[in-house]
């Protein structure tokens, strides 16, 4: 059981870039040259910048995009050695939670019928079976009761009730991990908690695997147990929440926290600190570390040379930084 | 001179209603407020209460299928409702209340150079010759924090942040009284947010302009706000200085409302606010939060107005009647 579910090393997932189809301009280097490893039953959050790869990441996690290099090894099988057939047993262990759940749902499919396309792809044939999992699965996202919900198609559903159905839909094949991408960003803040609420109660209901990518650092407490930070496709620091949150290690976590306001009418008095500069463009990223051009901490003749490798400034806390050296 | 603190604009019961295939959409309903000069009023809500019909009845940007649109929309005291749509036009929109639309940085013009977009207003309102127009432009660009040498330069070749500051820059180059944002940075990214939001009170405090900014993020709102304007289905359910509004709001919809942001510096679980807020199509008499309000009790039943309490400080709620409740 300790063995970690999900296994990653050396990932990159780089995009070739042409112009007018055939000229090869480069590489988007949207993963490049990431490690984790993440245990049973386990939460983490994926947090970065849009741009930063972190959708990437999730979607060559799902086995949506091929890695470049390096190699996921998910249950002790790597996923590069799978043929299709073992590809498809794989996608039923991991369940997809999309961003925009009115985009992630067939307009012309009624709820019953969006829960019932999984199992009918994977081989569930006999429908009163069907049927029977499928009223389970919305009675633990609380779609109740589900006679309600079972006929209506999405442009009936609010905002909230549409994403319990993507969780619905990821969980009816009983996944070993979900992935969430940016799962409340498009609802409103009320409806937020609520989701994230119940996402979580599912995660450790059913000890399942879950990994959120999210630009939210101030939700991310209540629903990670590790935090993963990225700036333009690389891992810049890890941790436990509380220790992330509370000394963020590396400049860019630092600024990051920094630029996240609290409701408070303080805030209007004083400006916010702010590095200067952009996010690089993951086509040529900057030599060194990533950040230096906008990090206030650079130390002159090392960070625009040489690429940081990962420090343990704390126990169990990771930042690849030259100031933890 | 106008001096900061006169009423600047004075909105007066106003209403702007859709006709839909179901019923008559009342998207603004009654709706009151101030903004005063070098006064930055954030009207909050979440989505579909309204808050950017709101914004488009103020800027008489209308669709076709208008039910109602009535009430006194009062410019230094003057009713810009009575204009003709040439005058308002010509001495109005863009010329003294501009304008940052809700994903506008997506809609420049694509073939046209960024310089001469943000400059075009003065071309069309005050009638400049072209290098004059694109040295004012050039300042806009100052102002908003871009080097004037993205004047030349095509939308494509802008990052996010850059294009809504151009789109910033384009609404301020005019010098209005009033800008008007709806939803400026919920596109982009925290830092850029940040940036943005240090951007528009360095505005405020240089030029004086006065800003009504059109937000469902509260935390980012309290940035820049001086008062709050809370919208709950179609009105307007509070209205307050900011410190009140983020501190201790009056209206239960605005306590469960604060209670639901999460707080990086706090560890408070936020709470979410069970239910759905009404249809705009179909909207239940009296309260129109009483079906989700812990507070509720019989009056609530009947319609509240909106009550006066001590600082300038409004709320529809029946439990600030006079003499009634707390």
């Amino acid at each position: 059981m300790n063995a970690p579910l999900v296994s990653v090393r050396e990932l990159d997932t780089w995009f070739e870039l042409r112009r007018f189809g055939f000229m090869r301009v480069g590489f988007v280097r949207a993963v490049d040259g990431v490690s984790f490893e993440l245990k049973r039953g386990e939460s983490v959050a994926f947090v970065g910048e849009s741009g930063c790869g972190k959708s990437s990441l999730a979607r060559t996690l799902l086995g949506l995009h091929r890695p470049t290099r390096g190699e996921i090894v998910f249950d002790g099988v790597p996923l590069h050695e799978l043929d299709a057939k073992a590809l498809k047993a794989f996608r039923a262990r991991v369940g997809y939670v999309q961003q925009d759940p009115y985009g992630a749902l067939p307009p012309f499919m009624d709820v019953r019928r969006i829960l019932a396309e999984p199992l009918i792809v994977h081989g569930v044939s006999d429908r009163a079976e069907r049927e029977k999992r499928i009223r389970a699965v919305l009675e633990e996202v609380r779609l109740t009761p589900a006679d309600d919900f079972l006929g209506k198609f999405p442009h009936q559903l609010s905002g909230g009730q549409q994403q319990r159905v993507v969780i619905a839909r990821a969980l009816i094949l009983q996944p070993a991990m979900i992935v969430a991408d940016e799962p409340v960003s498009m609802l409103d803040a009320s409806v937020r908690v609520e989701i994230l609420n119940l996402l979580r109660r599912i995660q450790s209901q059913r000890e399942l695997t879950l990994a959120f990518i999210t630009h939210d650092l101030s939700t991310v407490r209540y629903f990670a147990e590790r935090i993963f930070v990225m700036y333009a496709g690389k891992i810049v620091e890890q941790a436990q929440v509380d220790a992330l949150l509370e000394s963020p290690q590396h400049p860019y976590t630092q600024a990051l926290l920094a630029a996240i306001p609290d409701p408070d009418a303080e805030n209007a008095a004083h400006m916010q600190e702010v590095p200067g500069g952009e996010a690089p463009s993951l086509l040529n990223p900057p030599p060194g570390c990533r950040f230096h051009p906008r990090c206030p901490k650079a130390i002159a003749g090392l960070c625009e040379k040489e690429i940081p490798p990962v420090f343990e400034p704390r126990a169990g806390h990771y930042s690849a930084c030259w100031l933890h050296k | 001179m106008a001096r900061n603190g006169e009423t600047l604009l004075r909105v007066e019961n106003l209403r702007l209603h859709y006709r839909a295939a179901a019923g008559v959409v009342r998207a603004v309903d009654d709706v009151s407020f101030e903004v005063r000069r070098g006064e930055a009023v954030v009207v909050l809500g979440e989505s579909g209460c309204g808050k950017t019909s709101l914004s488009r009845a103020l800027l008489r940007v209308l669709p076709r299928n208008v039910a109602e649109y009535s009430g006194k929309v009062l410019l230094d005291g003057s009713d810009v409702m009575q204009l003709g749509e040439e005058q308002f036009r010509r001495e109005v929109r863009w010329v003294r209340v501009s304008m940052v639309m809700q994903t506008a940085m997506n809609a420049l013009n694509p073939v046209v150079r960024v310089g001469e977009q943000v400059a075009e207003p003065l071309r069309v309102h005050r009638n400049l010759p072209k290098a004059r127009a694109m040295q004012r432009a050039a300042e806009a660009f100052e102002l908003v924090g871009i080097s004037p040498d993205f004047l030349q330069r095509y939308p494509f070749e802008l990052s996010g942040g850059m294009r809504q500051r151009a789109v910033l820059a384009m609404a301020l180059v005019t010098e209005p009284d009033l800008l008007i944002l709806d939803e400026p940075t919920s596109a982009l990214d925290v830092l850029t947010q940040a940036s943005i939001m240090n951007q528009l009170k360095r505005v405020k405090r240089e030029t004086g302009t006065s800003f009504l900014l059109i937000t469902h993020d509260i935390a980012t709102s309290s940035e820049i706000a001086d008062r709050v304007a809370l919208m709950y289905a179609g009105q307007l359910v509070e209205f307050c200085d900011a410190s009140r509004f983020f501190g201790d709001p009056a209206h239960p919809y605005a306590k469960l409302l604060m209670a639901s942001v999460p707080r990086l510096r706090q560890v408070v679980r936020p709470e979410h606010i069970p239910g759905q807020p009404p249809s705009l199509l179909a909207l239940p008499s009296g309260c129109r939060f009483a079906e989700r309000c812990p507070s509720r009790f019989e009056r609530c039943s009947q319609d509240p107005p909106m009550f006066d309490l001590p600082d300038r400080h409004q709320a529809r709620c029946w439990l600030h009647e006079k003499g009634g409740g707390r």
